[in-house]
């Protein structure tokens, strides 16, 4: 058979995403938790007094917290679906990704289980901060 | 056995003595799901991981075939079967509990009717008298294989399949029955360079279209000659792209066709994205299903392809 008819049928037949709603989407629930981390943050720092350095890293862990038991008991990829981007993309998406890959490998055992596979998809992110960080310096150590 | 045409070959005695079918708890939800022998109330099958559930739905899927056909284990002179997880260790793990010798294949998708097809060939061929074949696939195992973990919180797009939970045993024999094995036909691999691996349905359907013709060809025969004819795992967008493939060659595909993958559930309820994949969904319909109306005498001749990836 000619590859030509079923290239031409492929791409005739292009599955169109909802780009908009989906940025739509991501964008409301994205900025919902980053209004919650912020009120978090007023907590910690304006109410309780504590130092700006020590609110935020307990805003972190608030966050972080809150999506590793929400991604435990079966509910983060649900809202996951429905926003994307939204809760990928925050801290709450490194905290899932983490819980999640750690819930997987459990059946595989402490070590080589789930130590060696937590971080099977929060590894890229790490690689990525770290590359760009290290060429973000070596750009501003040669240029200042 | 007769070899006709480019790739087909035809079956002289062969027939389908029993098949069983074992599904999880979403496909017994599905539209079918009256039709499956047993089904599980949750993915865990009562194990405590998802590698021994879907052990255990095999194991399950055997002893109803057996129990059906009215044999015991040595009346199996052997098993040909597989799974879509590494080294087939799901199919190794459940048959060796089973004193009866093995022959692992892997087609993905496709992995049933690859087995069925080897199975009856052997069988025509003379080797021993009931060959048993087994094919299963679980929905968290092979999202652990191959796609993310199951809590992972990123987006799935609507091209994506869902890997049905499900296992099914067939014995392929020398009696005769009611359902007789007769023609076959072996198709190729179409690699049509798409690369988004969330959207497996389009990839598979040139393919599957390849061997629909391939077969209308060898045999001289016309679509319309079958009652049904079923696709594994295309889903929506993929039985889609076949249909149009098969128009353009003049070849139209008309309302005997369907496909398991959207057979298998409530796609509009129940989640599924795009549809079923996975060799237990094809297991499922065409075992669970498409037999039992073929013996009721809904269907008297069906086809079945599917891609295999």
């Amino acid at each position: 058979m000619k590859k030509e008819i079923y290239q031409k049928e492929l791409e005739k037949k292009q599955i169109k995403r909802p780009i908009f709603l989906n940025a739509l989407k991501a964008f409301l629930v994205g900025g919902l938790i980053c209004l919650v981390a912020q009120g978090i943050l007023w907590l910690f720092k304006d109410l309780i007094g504590l130092e700006k350095d020590k609110a935020t890293s307990l805003m972190y862990i608030v966050v972080v917290g809150v999506s590793a038991i929400l991604t435990g008991l079966g509910i983060f990829d649900r809202i996951g679906q429905f926003s994307g981007a939204g809760t990928i993309i925050p801290i709450t998406g490194f905290a899932n990704s983490m819980t999640s890959s750690a819930l997987e490998s459990k059946s595989e055992g402490i070590v080589l289980g789930i130590m060696t596979n937590m971080f099977k998809l929060a590894g890229a992110v790490i690689v990525a901060g770290v590359v760009s960080a290290f060429i973000s310096g070596t750009i501003i150590y040669l240029f200042r | 056995m007769k070899f006709v045409g480019k790739c087909s070959a035809e079956f002289t005695d062969v027939y389908l003595k029993v098949t069983s079918t074992v599904a999880g708890p979403k496909e017994k939800k599905g539209p079918l799901g009256s039709y499956f022998d047993y089904a599980y109330q949750d993915n865990y099958c009562g194990k405590e991981n998802w590698e021994q559930a879907e052990i255990g739905m095999q194991q399950k899927a055997i002893d109803l075939a057996l129990e059906k056909a009215g044999l015991k284990t040595n009346d199996i002179d052997l098993v040909i079967g597989g799974d879509l997880n590494n080294q087939l260790a799901i199919t190794n793990y459940a048959l060796r509990d089973y004193d009866i010798s093995y022959l692992g294949v892997y087609g993905a998708c496709s992995t049933c009717v690859e087995a069925l097809i080897v199975a009856t060939t052997f069988i025509d061929a003379g080797f021993g008298e009931n060959i048993l074949t087994i094919t299963s696939s679980h929905n968290a195992t092979s999202e652990r294989q191959f796609r993310y973990p199951t809590e992972y919180g990123g987006q799935k797009p609507s091209s994506m399949t869902s890997t049905a939970t499900g296992a099914g045993a067939a014995i392929v024999s020398k009696d005769a029955s009611t359902i007789k094995i007769t023609k076959m036909t072996i198709g190729k691999v179409i690699d049509p360079n798409l690369y988004d691996v969330q959207d497996m349905g389009r990839t598979m359907a040139p393919a599957a279209s390849v061997v629909i013709k391939q077969h209308m060809e060898d045999f001289n025969t016309n679509l319309s000659d079958y009652d049904l004819v079923l696709t594994g795992d295309l889903s929506k967008y993929g039985s889609d792209v076949l249909k149009d493939i098969m128009q353009e060659l003049a070849k139209p595909l008309k309302d005997n066709y369907h496909d398991a993958g959207l057979m298998l559930y409530d796609t509009k309820k129940q989640n599924v994205f795009a549809g079923g994949s996975g060799c237990g969904c094809i297991t499922l319909v065409g075992f669970g299903y498409v037999i039992k109306a073929l013996r009721s005498g809904i269907y008297k001749k069906v086809y079945r392809c599917t891609g295999r990836l």
